[in-house]
């Protein structure tokens, strides 16, 4: 059964498709399954490509046998309504062939609708992720009910099942991971949620797929299937305050980020800034990329993201801050060392 | 017809000269070539935005577009392409094609039908004046709130688009009655229903479709302007309005919208298969049937393009199923088709290979979108390039290209020359061949991730090589366009005469004179077989329409019984001023309700004067001059 196999995560019953597919593998590909949704999913899709290639094959051979054969006869008077009696047996069965093939795909379908509505009666971590225009707020929730906020980077444990409260903070947005998962909009007044369970190790990414107004394109976040004991770890590290500055460069940087205009919209935990109108930073240094998936983590990257944050993402709600070169880089330099 | 009347005949149907003909045209004719030559227009400047997206996005890291430019690129060429051309362009065929199929003289309501092409040419402009200023819409064909809302998008873009439907809908209405008129009460005698050319029923299909399917966007852009212009809060959920009501109402209206384009191409393909594989159309009445059931099916599935928006999983499973239902009758349509062919004696004209081409890749069209008609599948798939992909193997392969065929086909009748074989040849080559390479390998991109509307992505995704090819085979298509395009240019003048049945076809518009006189026929012809021009003899007509003033007839809905003669209006130039009038109402309604009030008040004026009754009191009855 369909949805059993889907379920079951088992390999691909179609090689032939698998092999075609081959190198198309990738960080945020829908071909390259790492969860038990998309995994379902992509065992769907097999079966389409399958039985749609089967009907499109037919389709030309008919095509084609009707204009090979014409050959012969030209030049006569047009027929006018002739009898077919063989040709209304053919539409018959060719409206046979084509129901019974849409009761499978709507079969099939149907079961893998039912997997994916499985995973909600199961024990879940519980993460809240908000879209806002252009990055990801994201929040979990530990044992003990506290909320930890981390933003555009969302780490997720193998083999457990993730239930994710989606919420929008200004316009819709929709949340996709297509190595774990299908997507599910990010609409606001409504809640919606998503249930991933990752079951492959390994760095992902996710981008929002709906359109949201200038930076879409830049509206990405990396995604990191840990097993349960690292992610249990990394969440509790996510939970502590900020670290003090461990040189004086830091400790510079960490004046004008607190004492400047960085705090009234970040905040990072244990210090005076508390801002909450952009993503969180007290771990930002441990993140892989800055400014939603628009650059890679480095201490160049951060100096060109806060001295010229319009030229890199032009339209961001990030303004460009004046800083003197030294200050930018004592500056990158904290936020560097908040891993 | 003697001599003498025949010259009567003419100048009671002939156009004033100069201007004052020109804007006061009722002639059908006159009204839908505006209508294609304003569209060929757009879709050149369509496939410009298009070539230019392409390539932005041919390579990673492209810089000669910002996110601004090509949001606006991607708005612009959305909407053009559905809302100024796609639909239009089937009305535009419908004006042209439905009196002459049907022996008649002129539309149901000629003026409405001048009122129609004036009211879009102003939708037109409402798009593409403010372009030229600097002030293009950016929010894509659709427009969701609360993005397209006050609060994110302050200005008179979002403005500008809501308003440029309202003008386009109405416009359609306007064509659809009036084309639905014209089928049901001008048939000539003896085109019962069952008589009836598969063409006409799909005319008539499309434009019922059109009429009960537009309303619904018109009051949902209404809406949108309300909440912009008079702060009311339908779509603000902080107030408790909704943003999905706006994405229902957008889609019940645009889904249907998919099939009100798709059932005139089914139109052309009939028509083309028939005439050029010698034979009627292999089962017309499941072919018939058909259409109807995509008429009323597609009224039922417009929640597959929302099932990322996370509605019930249950009605998920309803939307898939009504959804891949509507496979059966397109799939009939396809054996008929092909069985025509298989059965017929085809000659491979231009027309024929469109067919061919269309039939080859719309059905890749379809077996995609039978994909993403599978809810929990469509999660993986919708918002990506595989979608684009799919959209545009249904759009470009199932209506742009029956409507290059047609084209073709109806360029003989049209202007009275053949156009040239080999260079049509050459044109289908370039645009078939272009249009699957630039856009099949969009499916494999939408796959591995590649969402749709983004004006960049990094070069770590490796999608570069593929948006290369898929920008060089959309080149290729453009260049294909061109080709068509001149060759279309260059036979008017260079091309063969053509007579008046250069393919030797069955319906009644090839009896007519190529280019066709302004009253298309001189006697009504009477039918008495589904394919008139294939039986033998001559056709027979029937006498006794007025020579001496503008007289069609009117029959019954069913068998087409002579009714009466029915008086049919004459040019008027009230019909342009009463659109101008209404065009000031529309584009005075961005900038303040008031608007309204006081615009209504010169339309009421224009209507009142294009209504005025001139015809003479009649003598006896009940409203006798005493």
């Amino acid at each position: 059964m369909a949805g059993a196999a889907a379920v079951n995560g088992g390999r691909s019953p179609v090689p032939l498709v698998a092999l075609l597919l081959t190198g198309c593998s990738g960080i945020q590909s829908s071909l390259d399954p790492a969860g038990m949704q998309a995994g379902a999913t992509f065992r769907l899709f097999e079966l389409m490509i399958v039985m749609c290639g089967v009907m499109y094959g037919a389709v030309l051979l008919f095509l084609g046998a009707s204009v090979w054969r014409v050959r012969r006869q030209l030049a006569a008077a047009p027929a006018i309504e002739p009898a077919d009696p063989g040709l209304g047996k053919g539409l018959w069965a060719w409206g046979g062939v084509i129901v019974a093939g849409l009761v499978v795909l709507a079969t099939g379908s149907f079961f893998v609708e039912r997997a994916l509505a499985a995973a909600r009666a199961r024990e879940a971590l519980q993460v809240r992720v908000t879209g806002h225009q252009w990055w990801w707020r994201i929040q979990y929730r530990t044992p003990d009910g506290r909320w930890i906020e981390t933003a555009n980077e969302l780490h997720l444990p193998a083999g457990r099942t993730a239930r994710i409260e989606l919420g929008a903070a200004d316009v819709i947005h929709s949340f996709w991971v297509p190595n774990v998962a299908g997507k599910m909009d990010v609409i606001p007044g409504h809640t919606n949620v998503i249930d991933v369970s990752p079951h492959r190790l390994g760095w992902f990414r996710g981008q929002c797929a709906e359109f949201c107004g200038a930076q879409h394109a830049h509206m990405a976040f990396d995604v990191k299937v840990d097993s349960p004991a690292a992610f249990d770890a990394w969440l509790a590290q996510q939970g502590r305050p900020a670290a003090a500055p461990a040189d004086a460069i830091a400790a510079r940087g960490m004046a004008i980020v607190t004492g400047g205009a960085c705090g009234l919209c970040h905040v990072v935990r244990g210090s005076a800034a508390t801002g909450r109108a952009g993503p969180d930073l007290t771990h930002v240094g441990g993140r892989r990329s800055i400014g939603a998936g628009t650059l890679p983590m480095s201490r160049g990257a951060l100096q060109g993201w806060i001295a010229q944050p319009q030229a890199l993402k032009p339209g961001t709600m990030m303004p460009a801050v004046p800083l003197d070169g030294a200050d930018a880089d004592a500056v990158a330099h904290y936020l560097e060392t908040l891993r | 017809m003697s001599p003498d009347e025949r010259e009567r005949l003419h100048a009671v149907w002939a156009d004033r000269p100069g201007l004052l003909g020109f804007l006061g045209t009722v002639d059908h004719k006159r009204i839908a070539a505006r209508y294609i030559v304003t569209v060929v227009g757009l879709l050149f400047l369509s496939g410009m935005l298009a070539i230019d997206m392409r390539l932005q996005l041919s390579q990673p890291d492209m810089r000669r577009m910002g996110p601004q430019q090509y949001n606006e690129a991607f708005a612009l060429h959305g909407s053009t392409m559905l809302f100024l051309i796609s639909v239009p362009v089937m009305e535009a065929m419908a004006l042209w094609l439905v009196p002459l199929m049907l022996g008649a003289r002129n539309m149901a309501f000629p003026r409405l039908a001048a009122f129609s092409y004036w009211l879009y040419l102003g939708g037109v402009l409402m798009l593409w004046l403010p372009h030229a200023l600097g002030i293009t819409p950016d929010l894509g064909w659709f427009e969701y709130p609360p993005l397209s809302g006050p609060a994110y998008s302050p200005g008179h873009r979002a403005d500008i688009w809501a308003q440029m439907i309202t003008f386009t809908e109405v416009a359609a209405l306007a064509a659809s009655v009036n084309v639905v008129a014209t089928i049901l009460k001008m048939r000539p005698p003896g085109m019962t229903l069952a008589r009836m050319p598969f063409f006409l029923w799909a005319m008539l299909v499309a434009s019922l479709m059109t009429i009960f399917a537009l309303p619904a966007i018109m009051l949902a852009t209404s809406m949108l302007i309300a909440d912009r212009l008079v702060s009311t809060q339908f779509f603000a959920p902080a107030a408790g309005g909704d943003v999905l009501l706006f994405q229902h109402m957008f889609w019940f209206f645009g889904h249907p919208e998919v099939y009100i384009i798709f059932v005139p191409a089914v139109g052309f393909v009939s028509s083309i298969v028939e005439t050029f594989s010698r034979r009627t159309l292999f089962g017309h009445v499941p072919m018939v049937l058909s259409i109807l059931a995509i008429g009323v099916l597609a009224f039922g599935l417009w929640v597959h393009h929302m099932f990322a928006v996370g509605l019930p999983r249950l009605g998920n499973d309803f939307y898939t199923a009504a959804s891949m239902a509507i496979a059966l009758p397109a799939g009939l349509q396809m054996f008929c088709w092909i069985a025509t062919m298989w059965s017929g004696r085809p000659r491979f004209a231009t027309p024929l290979l469109w067919v061919i081409g269309f039939i080859a890749t719309f059905v890749i069209g379809g077996l995609s979108g039978v994909m993403t008609a599978s809810a929990p599948l469509d999660l993986q798939l919708t918002d990506t390039y595989f979608v684009v992909a799919h959209l545009h193997y249904v759009l470009i392969g199932g209506a742009l290209f029956p409507l290059f065929g047609a084209f073709c086909y109806w360029y003989p009748k049209a202007t009275g020359r053949m156009m040239s074989e080999r260079w049509g040849v050459v044109a289908f080559i370039l645009i078939v061949g272009g249009f699957n390479l630039g856009f099949f390998p969009m499916h494999v991109l939408g796959l591995e991730g590649m969402p749709r509307r983004i004006y960049t992505y990094g070069p770590d995704m490796g999608w570069g090589t593929l948006n290369l090819v898929a920008t060089i085979g959309s080149a290729i298509a453009m260049l294909g366009g061109i080709v068509l395009t001149g060759n279309a240019l260059i036979s008017l003048w260079r091309g063969k005469p053509a007579g008046a049945d250069p393919w030797g076809a069955p319906t009644l518009e090839w009896a007519a004179r190529s280019p066709p006189p302004q009253h298309n026929f001189e006697e009504v012809p009477v039918v008495t077989s589904i394919a008139p021009l294939w039986r033998h003899g001559d056709l027979p007509v029937m006498t006794g329409l007025a020579t001496d003033r503008r007289e069609v007839l009117v029959t019954s809905v069913i068998d087409a019984v002579p009714q009466y003669r029915h008086h049919s209006v004459g040019p008027s130039l009230w019909p342009f001023v009463a659109a101008l009038a209404t065009s000031g109402m529309f584009v005075a309604s961005i900038f303040t309700p008031w608007a309204v009030v006081w615009g209504a008040i010169p339309i009421g004026v224009a209507l009142v004067l294009w209504f005025w009754p001139r015809r003479p009191r009649s003598a006896t009855g009940p409203l006798a001059r005493r």
